[in-house]
């Protein structure tokens, strides 16, 4: 178990996460417990979450975050249930707001002051962050560099890891690339020269692009056309996460004696188990387990047709030929003690 | 909580709109065709227009490619009509330009370098363009009824700030400064402006770079002209979106995420007074024993494969008992589901509701989208 437990993590030397990731497929949970996972062995990671929608505060139970970085957990390798002592690490988190954060790039690269003021009385901070459709893109994928790429005073990175919650998997390379386009419309100048900066990070080995999928047809061939995309558009790779992955409950051979004709013996076993009454005739006993046998049958197929059509997506994501990792699903949603214990898992498996 | 009767809201005459939103991953798209084939079946004269649609669900309408205009879908049974449609954000904005602007002040934009990126698709301007297009079809007056499907996100609702944004663009400063100076005149236009001119422009240009800068005015200048169209457009379809004859449908899953993301769009149209139908929850999941509690179907698959007594063979009471257990999950599943749906019910008790049971697959044809249509309209 402690050998398991203590594999090498399969992205050493990556420095950005990007976790993308169709809807619903909990990308977000996913960036977070990824995230827990990097800081386990005493580093230090930030989350960024760039879609405005408060979901790591609501993760960890937080009140809104503000546009700060602000450490929200804790975490060690105990913490996740795993073996072995190390120092704890910490986990900051960043909710970024486009508005703010233009105000703060142009006076990082531009030194402003009062100009900076200016424009935003003439209305072009707020039709740069609304009406002009990509200066978001442009200021979330800048904002995720600067912070992998920052150092404190001591000389020594401020994050061991940055993790971003990115935008879902059919835009995630447009997302990515939106500084290639703006390094291509300003050909030179500061602007040319920061989205330079910016896609060089983008397309370094220091920098992985994770999809979170399900064994559902949509997000497996979202992340099939995904993974194409970035290919195509010279983005790093990463791995492929199944997520809310469900225990087979009934094994291969009972899924395949539900295609056979068992509804006498099924009722037999159920009036034994005692679903039938207290009744010693067997024909009243017969009687009263009738109405369940159908409902239970129906679903015994329905759980069949999935497990059946889950196989077929493995088989898909296995063709991709990335490290695949798989979280399982967490009844009743996950809370804090989930979100841990999904890290847990992500590091067993070599994730982080 | 009140039920959300889709065959009476589609069934209306006077109902001539439908906007599905929701988050991610709910089967909004499917829920829009679905609601477009049932409403064709069943007389009405249908287009339905979706944003990003899996290709297998565009293939279970016939639409092989996105060309931007709409197309029968073949096999739809009734008197009615459907076609179907995938937006392509370029050719939308391309078609507005065309019909703005003279030909040759056309083709001056669409070389522009800053119009190409812009219109090839960065975030954003797809809510502008699914507006545009639902203002050209309904314009267009073919069809009794529109069935939109929007952009898979928070930001699908950005459209309703369209014509709010545009309007303090184009009141504003900023766009004088940006035409200034590739008007005739524009040194005059200047002195109106008190905050200081050569200060902004000198800014934007040590920041754009004087190229990008130079582009960027160009594009402005020469969208000049139509943007105040494009306003007004924009306001024509705000509008409607407010009026009689168009309705919302908010799509969701029985999940915390999706409904915490369904409560936002519940406010966000309120807070615009526009009409919401009510929500739409897909997936949610049944039994046909509910009469079996998850407890005692645990408790009696435990008892078989503890002790079963040879009344039947062994592996039927393994069966059994894997029933028994799969009744029992799905038993839990149920029972979280509503409590879910219920703090949603207990916060907005007047969203009329329409539950769609979970499917095991997904749609690949006309057949599964006409049977989630019958779910839909409450006849399973």
């Amino acid at each position: 178990m402690d050998q398991v437990d203590r594999r090498d993590p399969d992205w050493e030397g990556v420095r950005l996460h990007v976790v993308s990731g169709k809807g619903g497929t909990g990308k977000t949970t996913v960036a977070a417990a990824l995230a827990l996972a990097l800081a386990a062995d005493g580093g230090r990671t930030l989350l960024i979450e760039v879609e405005g929608r408060q979901g790591i505060a609501e993760l960890f139970g937080l009140a809104a975050l503000p546009y700060e970085e602000r450490k929200v957990a804790t975490v060690s390798r105990s913490r996740l249930g795993l073996d072995g002592r190390g120092p704890a690490g910490e986990l900051y988190a960043l909710a970024i707001d486009t508005e703010q954060a233009l105000l703060e790039y142009l006076d990082m690269f531009y030194k402003l002051g009062r100009a900076g003021k200016a424009l935003q009385k003439v209305g072009f901070v707020d039709f740069a962050t609304t009406v002009a459709p990509g200066v978001r893109d442009v200021l979330l994928t800048g904002k995720a560099c600067e912070a992998a790429r920052r150092k404190g005073p001591d000389g020594r990175r401020a994050y061991d890891a940055i993790v971003m919650d990115a935008p879902p998997t059919g835009r995630i390379t447009r997302f990515l690339n939106v500084n290639s386009e703006v390094a291509g419309l300003a050909r030179f100048g500061p602007i040319h020269g920061q989205a330079q900066a910016v896609m060089r990070v983008l397309r370094s080995p220091e920098t992985a692009v994770h999809l979170v999928t399900l064994l559902e047809e949509m997000p497996v061939q979202e992340t099939v056309d995904g993974i194409a995309e970035l290919t195509e558009a010279q983005l790093p790779l990463g791995g492929v996460l199944v997520n809310m992955v469900r225990p087979p409950v009934l094994d291969a051979a009972a899924v395949d004696a539900v295609h056979g004709d068992h509804r006498e013996e099924v009722a037999l076993a159920l009036g034994e188990a005692g679903l039938g009454g207290r009744s010693k005739s067997a024909a009243t006993v017969r009687a009263a387990v009738e109405p369940l046998l159908d409902p239970l049958l129906d679903q015994a197929r329905e759980h069949s047709e999935r497990v059946e059509l889950e196989r077929e997506q493995r088989a898909a994501l296995q063709q991709l030929k990335r490290p695949t990792y798989e979280l399982p699903l967490l009844g009743g949603g996950v809370d804090l003690g989930g979100l841990y214990r999904l890290a847990g898992e992500l590091k067993r498996q070599g994730a982080a | 909580m009140t039920e959300l009767d889709i065959d009476t809201l589609i069934g209306d005459p006077k109902t001539r709109i439908l906007v599905c939103c929701g988050s991610g991953g709910v089967g909004k798209t499917t829920t829009a065709a679905a609601i477009g084939l049932r409403a064709a079946e069943r007389g009405r004269k249908v287009v339905v227009l979706t944003i990003d649609p899996a290709r297998r669900l565009a293939q279970s309408m016939g639409l092989t490619e996105l060309d931007n205009t709409p197309r029968v879908v073949k096999g739809v049974s009734g008197d009615g009509e459907m076609q179907a449609m995938m937006l392509d954000m370029k050719r939308t904005f391309d078609e507005v330009v065309l019909a703005h602007a003279e030909p040759e002040r056309a083709k001056a934009i669409m070389e522009n370098p800053f119009y190409q990126s812009l219109s090839a698709g960065f975030a954003g301007t797809q809510e502008y363009m699914a507006m545009e297009k639902l203002g050209q079809l309904r314009a267009a007056g073919e069809w009794d009824l529109i069935v939109v499907d929007t952009p898979p996100s928070r930001s699908a609702l950005d459209f309703l700030d369209a014509p709010n944004r545009l309007g303090s663009f184009l009141d504003g400063r900023l766009i004088r400064i940006l035409t200034a100076p590739a008007k005739v005149g524009g040194r005059s236009a200047m002195k109106f402006l008190n905050v200081g001119m050569g200060l902004i422009t000198g800014t934007l240009g040590k920041i754009f770079g004087a190229q990008l800068l130079t582009d960027v005015q160009t594009f402005v200048s020469a969208m000049d002209s139509m943007f105040g169209g494009f306003r007004e457009r924009a306001d024509r379809t705000y509008q409607l979106l407010k009026a009689p004859g168009t309705a919302f449908l908010v799509v969701a899953a029985p999940e915390r995420d999706a409904l915490r993301e369904a409560a936002y769009f519940v406010d966000r149209l309120a807070a615009d007074e526009m009409p919401l139908a009510g929500l739409v929850l897909n997936r949610v999941h049944r039994t046909g024993a509910p009469q079996l509690t998850a407890e005692r179907a645990l408790a009696a698959a435990e008892a078989l494969e503890e002790n079963g007594s040879g009344a039947t063979t062994v592996a039927a009471e393994t069966l059994a008992a894997g029933l028994l257990r799969l009744h029992a999950e799905r038993m839990q599943v149920m029972d979280r589901e509503r409590l879910t749906r219920d703090r949603f019910v207990s916060v907005y008790p007047d969203v009329p509701i329409v539950e769609v049971p979970a499917l095991p697959g997904d749609v690949h044809d006309l057949e599964g989208l006409r049977a989630i249509g019958a779910l839909l309209g409450g006849r399973d």
